[in-house]
């Protein structure tokens, strides 16, 4: 952690920021979650800026900012550029800010048109044609996964951080985490459609503990293989239609998951 | 100094709410002439990226519309869907959808209470703010909320869009071995949320009234929370002359199906939250609306609780219609989604199955659920195979915009009738009348920015 000094001399507490885009708010809720942690965290960073939290706003430069959500709006293409000018570190948390959240949908649709559904009006809205993840515009220097992101994942970001170290995110498949906590195989037991193989750790497998196929909320692990894996749930049922859908949901702009969405829709 | 001329205010954005939104007051002297709220919550479009998903998918999907009440947009959902294919979900299935949404319930009321709202009547920026003063209040505040958490990580998976359900009831239901601590953290839970009544109890009001027609959903016997009818307590101004305006007028109820009849959209350039009516209307759901409607069914400790905190009694009839006192209503509803967490799990028995057949037709369903905010409802159109073909979606906050915005008006109308306010003092003032309402801005399409433009000549 660098170790600023106020002009009297005194170390300075390290700033934290919280900036929305295009979200639901439970990524940044998840901060306000940390019942045990919220009163010792900002006992060790000043809350700089955190609108849902506080009414008292400290202008910039922050020294760490996490940001929820996606950009679809002309106003929030410069405003992730303030953002990243004013923010020494960038983290981005939660599905709608690594890869562009459920909104993302619109990319494969007619944006005119979804206006069209939704308001009487469409003039009166300004929104882009689609929904990219924060990456798309500006550097990050970390990002956190999940639709939610876990709460213990992101004390270790801000830990990390604050320790001056890279966090300890595992980035491999849901598939550990079942085997860690001794949950049976939900595809190998019952035939149930399981994104796990495929999908980024961080829930600690809450669905298959559940007796539920993964749906694929923490987005692409570092070790997909999207085009041997996609065989393995048409053989649990699963149908193109289905096969799509799964994986344009929370995720849906992330490579990995947009690309085989593609292939498959080709086959339509 | 003077406010007669022409002038501008305008403020950064509002703080503790959820979302993004601004705020317009045009003055003409000391006369206010439009209060608007402003919603500039970027679109996100969910009713149009429903239509082509599966039947199944609206309680997942619609959950991310709002990470602060994601439950009520599962549970709206399922009953929507599973109305539309002629299922209805009982007995202990629906006891432990019940169960879920008090999880909520405590979790979502006691954020606002603790860490949005009391700042406000303490006179400070922030929960860690207030626990400089005030530790052990804002410690009970999180204790109380991290029990509703538990409550939803327990049955749920975890607090922020639950993973169990699904159409029909629950993936995975829980043993009563499983459900018996949970009632030890809720005891403690219990006490410090009759401790959270008194304590609020214990704030400055200021008086205020609103006169806006009250619309919750009732069921006899119960305190509706995730079903009930569509029921409307009009406003005092419209039920005729009164001897006591604190009387509740007669309701009126309206079956669901018929929602979109009543409460009706319409878009205002301002904002990209779509404004409802009911009836042609300004309507306000919520907590006063809740308890004005359904409070003679709350538990004995929880009304006894009402009562001491000085609430009108609503047993007689009487009706609380200060917007400021809504945080002690929240406090009471905390209490009682406690004390009926409790009752709940002391009744249950594991249900033989997880969930019933929830198997697609064609057709329409309809589904509302009491949302933290209030009443949230949600239509779908199916075709025969199960694919979503329509979607409509109201949520409170859309609702309760337009009552909002009268609030804003009266009050700050009646603070400039009392004296000649500063910017700083009407921008703190529309703040809390706004928080009041705990508005949920990401659920209504969208923080907040004030403007005053104040032009022409006094009066």
């Amino acid at each position: 952690m660098p170790t600023d000094e106020t002009p009297g001399g005194a170390p300075r507490r390290p700033t934290l920021a919280v900036w929305k885009f295009a979200s639901c708010d439970g990524c940044q809720l998840t901060l306000l979650d940390c019942e045990d942690e919220l009163l010792g965290i900002a006992e060790k960073v000043d809350i700089s800026h955190f609108l849902e939290a506080s009414s008292a706003t400290a202008p910039g430069p922050y020294d760490l900012s996490l940001v929820e959500g996606s950009v679809t709006t002309p106003r929030d293409v410069e405003r992730i550029r303030h953002v990243r000018a004013v923010s020494r570190r960038l983290v981005t948390i939660g599905a709608c800010a690594t890869a562009g959240g459920v909104q993302a949908l619109r990319n494969y649709a007619d944006v005119a048109e979804f206006q069209a559904v939704v308001y009487a009006r469409p003039d009166y809205v300004a929104a882009l044609a689609t929904s990219t993840p924060i990456a798309a515009h500006v550097p990050v220097d970390f990002e956190l996964r999940g639709c939610p992101i876990d709460r213990g994942q992101l004390l270790e970001v801000i830990t990390a951080h604050l320790a001056g170290r890279t966090p300890g995110v595992p980035r491999h498949s849901v598939c550990f985490e079942c085997k860690q906590r001794g949950t049976t195989c939900v595809t190998v037991a019952h035939g149930t459609p399981c994104l796990g193989p495929v999908t980024h750790a961080g829930c600690g497998a809450l669905c298959p503990t559940m007796g539920r196929g993964c749906y694929g909320c923490f987005g692409p692990s570092d070790s997909t293989n999207l085009p041997a894996f996609v065989p393995l749930l048409r053989r649990d049922g699963m149908d193109t239609l289905d096969v799509v859908r799964v994986l344009r949901t929370f995720n849906t702009a992330a490579e990995e998951f947009d690309a085989a969405s593609r292939d498959e829709e080709e086959l339509r | 100094m003077t406010h007669r001329g022409s002038r501008v205010l305008h403020v950064g954005s509002l703080s503790r709410v959820e979302g993004e939104s601004a705020l317009r007051l045009n003055l003409i002297g000391d006369r206010v002439t439009h209060a608007r709220l402003a919603i500039y919550e970027p679109p996100r479009f969910f009713e149009a990226l429903l239509r082509g998903r599966s039947y199944t998918e609206p309680p997942d999907i619609t959950s991310r519309i709002c990470g602060i009440c994601p439950v009520a947009y599962q549970l709206s959902a399922c009953r929507a869907v599973e109305d539309a294919c002629g299922v209805v979900v009982d007995g202990q299935l629906a006891a432990l959808r019940r169960l879920l949404y008090c999880g909520e319930w405590i979790e979502s009321q006691t954020l606002h209470i603790h860490l949005l709202h009391a700042p406000d009547f303490l006179g400070r920026d922030s929960a860690i703010d207030l626990a400089r003063t005030h530790r052990s209040d804002v410690e009970r505040g999180l204790r109380l909320k991290q029990a509703g958490n538990t409550i939803l990580e327990l049955l749920g998976g975890r607090a922020i869009h639950p993973v169990n359900v699904r159409l029909g009831g629950f993936h995975r239901v829980p043993t009563v071995a499983e459900l018996r601590p949970l009632a030890e953290t809720l005891l403690r839970a219990r006490d410090d949320a009759a401790q959270t009544v008194r304590w609020v109890a214990g704030f400055e009001f200021p008086d205020a009234e609103c006169d806006h027609d009250l619309l919750a959903l009732s069921e006899p016997g119960t305190y509706a929370i995730e079903s009930g009818t569509p029921t409307v307590m009009p406003a005092p101004r419209t039920a005729g002359p009164r001897p006591d305006g604190n009387r509740a007028p007669p309701t009126r109820t309206f079956a669901l199906p018929t929602f979109g009849d009543h409460v009706v959209e319409h878009q205002v350039p301002h904002s990209t939250a779509l404004h409802s009516r009911l009836d042609g209307r300004r309507h306000l759901t919520g907590s006063l609306a809740r308890y004005a409607i359904s409070g003679r069914w709350l538990s004995p400790l929880a009304l006894q609780a009402a009562l001491d905190a000085g609430l009108a009694d609503p047993r007689q009839a009487a009706v609380c219609r200060n917007p400021f006192r809504s945080i002690i209503v929240r406090a009471v509803e905390v209490l009682y989604a406690v004390d009926e967490a409790l009752r709940l799990i002391a009744s249950y028995e594991p249900p033989l199955r997880p969930a019933v057949p929830v198997p697609p037709r064609p057709g329409t369903g309809h589904g509302a659920t009491e949302a933290p905010r209030g009443l949230l409802y949600h239509r779908y159109t199916l075709d025969a195979r199960g694919t979503v073909t329509d979607a409509v979606l109201v949520p409170p906050t859309a609702q309760n915009q337009g009552a909002i915005e009268e609030d804003l008006r009266r009050q700050v109308q009646d603070r400039l009738d009392a004296g000649d306010p500063t910017d700083a003092a009407l921008t703190a003032l529309c703040e809390r009348v706004i928080r009041n309402h705990d508005p949920c801005i990401s659920c209504s399409a969208h923080f907040l920015d004030l403007t005053v433009d104040r032009a022409g000549p006094a009066r």
